[in-house]
């Protein structure tokens, strides 16, 4: 081993050590910020060190490069607002799968001799890359609503899925045996992504948090499996520990929708089951008027926010009514279910823009047990995540889905535009029970209202 | 050997990982994920000697394009995440 060589890879190491701690410290709200800024200084020492590889000799390319790309992040971070950073979050993930793609496909077509190993580790690098690309681009364009979020199925996908299948197999095959000819090289690129468009395009909008998932873990793979082609440990360890936060928030949001993975990659096939029990009982709607009076009497407040809260862009105007709920001697806490939203934690975040304290926000577990002593619970654009039909109807599609049982409360007020189904396309006892009561309209200006209320 | 040897590597970093990020609370899932999502820019390492390297030309492109995707996801990943952390101020 060279100096230089030892130099580097004893950089590497110092910079797998700072990651770890880096992730160590994104445990906890307070040590968050530190932990993340570790993260990207072992980002920076290892590139610093990698520049001084003998191998590179010319920097303009590099330099150009670099510069080009860190101009878009920049932008492209600052300018985003935070009800789209699940569309963000997915487009970084998109172009981290291009890139592993494109360093496994320049590996592939340099000049040295490949052994069979490096040339299998090279495809899958290319085969998973790809896939996290244009999975990716689909998932950004339904998250932004450039396409229609319902799951798109046409007759025949499951052959054609099948089919593919087989074609990638093959490709690969003629890619590791013959791996001179560029047409088999095109073919397997040209296959994955479609293969990455046909993974995303059944899903629904409503599983769209374990779809992002699982493509982060997927971007983690990509560079995971380019680390093997190019024998760099450091590749190796980064995508491990990213496959593995992926896989385990997909887990994780899984068990929230109570199915499993291979079900929510499925959903879009599944006929919907109609239910024989008929919901019963009547919507009753109320002013935001008349909500001030119940809000006013109320000593416990209990606030559910899901992806319309996102998309009014009420969050600080619910702060500033926790304010004043809380000087005139109400309890205000927030109930936050794993799913809400479009991407796991998406709400908590939301919240902490508002200022609102995270020590206010409680799971669905610590929630549900004493959801009775509420006066109150303000559903603000959820849908699906108050659903109790997951608790009393069979045949519902989301029977067995744990959810907030907001419907237990001694009040419910249901902020909503309209009569409209949730992402999940299935109807809600909840707006027909005798303690819910319906607020429609835009829910920022109903916040507002409200409000406006408390301050005269 | 070689291939033994990196996946023993590849093993011990994928128990790690879990170890670490099972216990991350669900308020802070989403800036877990895009920092994660930067760390997964690290190809730019692989990148960077494909670009700068005495290789085909295609191999150069190639790297450059590499370096450019992966610091657009490392840069944006990174400062997008402490944009969202900053929100979580300590009380």
């Amino acid at each position: 081993m060279s100096d230089f060589s030892l130099l580097i890879n004893a950089v590497y190491v110092v910079s797998a050590t700072l990651f770890i701690f880096g992730l160590k410290l994104l445990s906890h709200p307070s040590t968050a910020r530190k932990g993340n800024l570790l993260s990207a200084l072992a980002m920076f020492f290892a590139v610093v060190v990698t520049l001084l590889d003998k191998q590179i000799i010319s920097f303009e390319i590099i330099l150009l490069s670099v510069l080009i790309g860190s101009a878009i992040g920049v932008f492209a971070a600052k300018k985003v607002e935070m009800t789209s950073m699940p569309e963000l979050v997915s487009l970084f993930n998109g172009v981290g799968g291009l890139s592993s793609l494109a360093v496994a496909y320049a590996a592939i077509v340099g000049e040295v001799q490949l052994s069979t190993f490096v040339l299998i580790v090279s495809f899958l690098a290319l085969l998973i890359g790809a896939v996290t690309f244009s999975g990716s681009v689909i998932a950004w364009a339904k998250l932004s609503e450039r396409m229609i979020g319902r799951p798109i199925v046409f007759k025949g996908q499951v052959v054609a899925n099948v089919l593919l299948i087989a074609a990638i197999v093959t490709s690969g095959y003629l890619v590791v045996t013959q791996p001179e000819i560029t047409t088999w090289h095109y073919l397997a690129i040209g296959l994955a992504l479609v293969m990455g468009i046909m993974v995303v395009l059944p899903i629904g909008g409503a599983d769209m948090p374990v779809v992002i998932s699982l493509l982060n873990s997927y971007s983690g793979l990509a560079a995971c499996a380019a680390g093997f082609a190019l024998q760099n440990n450091l590749l190796i360890v980064a995508g491990a520990l990213v496959g593995a936060s992926g896989i385990i928030l997909t887990n994780i949001m899984c068990k929230a929708m109570n199915r499993s993975l291979v079900n929510v990659l499925t959903s879009g096939f599944q006929a919907v089951v109609s239910s024989d029990m008929k919901i019963e009982g009547e919507i009753k709607a109320l002013s935001a008027e008349d909500a001030f009076y119940v809000l006013e009497a109320a000593q416990s407040v209990l606030v559910i926010p899901g992806y319309g809260m996102a998309v009014a862009q009420a969050q600080h105007t619910m702060k500033e009514l926790q304010e004043l709920l809380e000087d005139n001697g109400a309890e205000v806490s927030y109930a936050i279910h794993p799913v809400a939203g479009r991407m796991p934690g998406h709400m908590n975040v939301l919240l902490a823009e508002a200022d609102v304290s995270y020590e206010q926000l409680f799971e669905m577990d610590e929630v549900n047990p004493r959801i009775e002593n509420y006066d109150v619970a303000i559903v603000i654009g959820a849908n699906d995540v108050v659903n109790p039909a997951a608790r009393e109807m069979k045949g519902s599609p989301i029977y067995g889905m744990p959810v907030i049982n907001a419907d237990l409360a001694k009040n419910v007020f249901v902020l909503k535009r309209g009569m409209a189904t949730g992402f999940a396309g299935v109807d809600n006892p909840l707006f027909f029970k005798q303690n819910t009561r319906m607020i429609f309209g835009d829910a920022k200006e109903t916040l507002g209202n409200l409000v406006r209320q408390f301050a005269d | 050997m070689t291939a033994i040897y990196l996946l023993f590597i590849l093993m011990l970093a994928i128990f790690v990982g879990f170890e670490l990020i099972r216990k991350v609370p669900a308020t802070l899932h989403t800036p877990l994920m895009s920092g994660a999502n930067a760390i997964s820019g690290i190809t730019v390492i692989g990148a960077l000697s494909l670009a700068g390297g005495e290789q085909s030309q295609w191999s150069t492109w190639l790297g450059a394009a590499s370096v450019l995707f992966a610091t657009i996801n490392v840069v944006g990943g990174y400062l997008v995440t402490d944009r969202m952390l900053a929100m979580f101020k300590s009380r």
